[in-house]
């Protein structure tokens, strides 16, 4: 069941759960910091709507700068900015800030020490019928890799409202990675959130033994397999960073009424990286699945994996992309086809079990 | 604060000490750039000496102007001026390029926390002093005292980040900067109008609304007006396109892109070098040397 203390969203599971993008829980978010605070700017590269920073160019309009499409000067200007005392949250497509200005955002804001707040809106093959252009699948392993870089990316609208006024407030050069749809609600206002805290928001009820006939099938798998782990209270863990968060507590929500104990993690900042938590679900389960709208190769999963390898190994399965670009579509289909669907978690759980 | 005949006298013997300082730092590195150095010399030295509001001695001062370098690699003139303008020791500067200097092979301001900005990789320095103007101008208006100056070379305007801030420097009208690009004519493969043609240089940056001129990058009355006009223009940022000899101060090693990035290394190119810059005298912004007359 879900994590009581964690305040989620009661009507999470419900058919008429409430719809809402990161990318506007961003926008107000904005506001809300640039209330707080005076040295927040924002600069945008001609996606002022889209990015939903218009409010903000509305309301402080002479702490906005239009940077027109220059995506390189978008974070190099405010790099320059961030050295006279401000702190600017520059918006734009994941694919061209940060996928165009890598180098920029290396030099100019993490190796010069700024404290800018790249935001990339339109992640995951979920943008839909854009197409494979516009739909940023690297963009984690791009910001992960950079020293300082702090990487958020948010599980819901409520979350990424939170992400952006604690980045604000935070010192150091951050990364928020934004959905174009709208999304399930999946957290509440009084849930909690700190960056580098990572959540655990379900927990199947330990029922019985061993002999519990709903549980026999995990049971045997585990005392078939090599590594026998007789502490672990869970068969399974799934960490899940962004808008999949929701796919992966569906699938727990199901495993439980299987009678299967899974914990579900949301990772919402995957760098600095919850190391501690981390290695207490793989403690705790012995097998884990990473869920994320990202390339495998350099994702939340790698992050977890990297984690892992040199603390405490335990098998993984990872729900990403495989290598691929996106195409057009609507983004149930292009989930289904990229294979992160419910359907395809449930199936990696499976799989990881049996690998105990 | 007006320039007067002795004051060039002074700033002509202290851009030469730079340049000896610099080349005495690169022979020491072993390895760095010359070219860039020995040509910015004298436009480094008269804005240190004459032209920055600074104050070395309260390094976070934050009325003080701020200067860019945003061609990294040019630094051994960077951080020769300012160890002679007192920020850290000359006797430093022989540490230029070695584990745990302040004096990094390209600037860091993790290392030397004077600097304004850390760079190397080209193109990104206008738009990071295009950055700071914006905020000033946020702050503390149109009739703020403070400069921005953002030196440049001409290889550099190959990079397209370049150009994306001079449009927005252009189209916000940030009168309190001042570009000043190094034309030496030379970059890394060859001379810049073989590599990649910049003329009508002039022309590119009137095209993006900015005040120009050009002038002759080792006459320090040149220098003098140039930036005194710069920053007479209210509406429009300047941009000061300097002529520069590459290597000047050294006549067989001067205008060869061959010296954009080695030091002196065999005995022989260090005693040219030595004896060039030790016989150099000053003349009327003009450093001349008995080769070379």
């Amino acid at each position: 069941m879900i994590i009581l203390s964690q305040k989620l969203n009661l009507k999470l599971f419900s058919t008429d759960v409430e719809q809402v993008s990161t990318r506007k829980g961003f926008g107000e978010g904005l506001i809300k910091a640039a209330e707080a605070d005076k040295r927040i700017v924002g600069l945008c590269a001609d996606l002022t709507e889209s990015t939903q920073m218009e409010p903000f160019k509305k309301k402080f309009l002479e702490r906005f700068i239009e940077i027109g499409v220059a995506e390189q000067n978008l974070v190099t200007v405010a790099s320059g900015m961030a050295a006279m005392g401000k702190i600017p949250f520059v918006g734009s497509y994941a694919i061209f800030s940060p996928g165009r200005n890598w180098e920029q955002i290396r030099t100019t804001i993490c190796y010069n020490n700024q404290p800018v707040k790249i935001i990339g809106s339109h992640v995951g093959v979920s943008v839909g019928p854009d197409g494979g252009s516009h739909q940023a699948l690297e963009d984690i392993a791009l910001m992960r890799v950079l020293p300082r870089m702090v990487v958020i990316s948010p599980c819901d609208a409520i979350e990424a409202r939170k992400a952006t006024i604690a980045a604000a407030k935070k010192d150091s050069p951050t990364y928020i990675r934004l959905t174009r749809n709208p999304t399930s609600i999946i957290t509440t206002e009084e849930t909690p959130f700190e960056i580098g805290k990572a959540q655990i928001v379900f927990k199947s009820e330990v029922r019985g033994t061993k002999s519990d006939p709903l549980r026999r099938s995990f049971s045997e798998a585990r005392t078939n397999s090599k590594s026998k782990n007789p502490n672990s209270q869970f068969d399974v863990g799934i960490i899940a960073t962004g808008a999949l968060l929701y796919r992966a507590l569906k699938v727990a929500k199901k495993l439980e009424t299987e009678g299967k104990n899974v914990i579900v993690m949301n990772l919402a900042t995957i760098k600095p990286l919850d190391e501690h938590a981390i290695i207490k679900i793989a403690h705790e389960t012995r097998a884990l699945v990473t869920v994320e709208e990202h390339q495998i190769r350099g994702g939340m999963g790698s992050a977890v994996a990297e984690c892992l390898a040199a603390h405490f190994p335990v098998p993984i399965e990872f729900i990403g992309v495989k290598d691929q670009f996106g195409q057009s579509g609507q983004p149930d289909e292009l989930l289904e086809y990229y294979g992160l669907s419910e359907e395809d978690i449930y199936a990696a759980v499976q799989r990881v079990v049996l690998r105990k | 604060m007006p320039l007067t005949d002795e004051k060039i006298k002074v700033l002509e013997a202290k851009a030469r000490d730079i340049r000896r300082s610099i080349v005495e730092s690169l022979i020491e590195a072993k390895s760095g750039h010359t070219a860039g150095p020995l040509g910015m010399t004298d436009i480094f030295t008269y804005i240190y000496f004459h032209a920055l509001r600074h104050d070395p001695k309260k390094q976070d001062w934050s009325y003080r102007d701020r200067l860019v370098l945003s061609n990294g690699h040019i630094c051994p003139v960077l951080y020769a001026t300012m160890a002679h303008a007192g920020y850290f020791p000359v006797s430093e500067l022989k540490t230029l390029r070695k584990f745990g200097s302040k004096l990094q092979g390209h600037p860091h301001r993790e290392f030397l926390p004077a600097l304004e900005n850390s760079s190397g990789p080209l193109g990104s320095g206008l738009s990071q002093t295009v950055g700071m103007a914006l905020a000033d101008r946020m702050d503390n208006g149109r009739t703020s005292g403070k400069q921005f100056y953002c030196l440049m070379s001409d290889g550099e305007l190959n990079e397209g980040n370049t150009w994306e801030g001079a449009m927005l420097a252009g189209k916000e009208r940030l009168q309190n900067i001042t570009a000043i690009i190094d034309r030496n004519n030379i970059q890394i493969d060859g001379f810049t109008e073989d590599i990649m043609p910049l003329n009508p240089l002039l022309d590119k940056w009137r095209a993006w609304n900015w005040h120009v001129q050009e002038i002759d990058g080792h006459n320090f009355r040149e220098i003098d007006e140039s930036l005194g006009q710069a920053q007479a223009v209210f509406d429009k940022p300047s941009v000061i396109i300097a002529n520069t000899i590459a290597s000047r101060g050294i006549p067989a090693f001067e205008r060869k892109f061959e010296w954009h990035g080695k030091p002196p290394t065999t005995p022989n190119e260090i005693e040219t070098a030595r004896l060039a810059l030790k016989n150099a005298r000053t003349l009327g912004g003009h450093v001349e040397s008995p080769h070379h007359n």
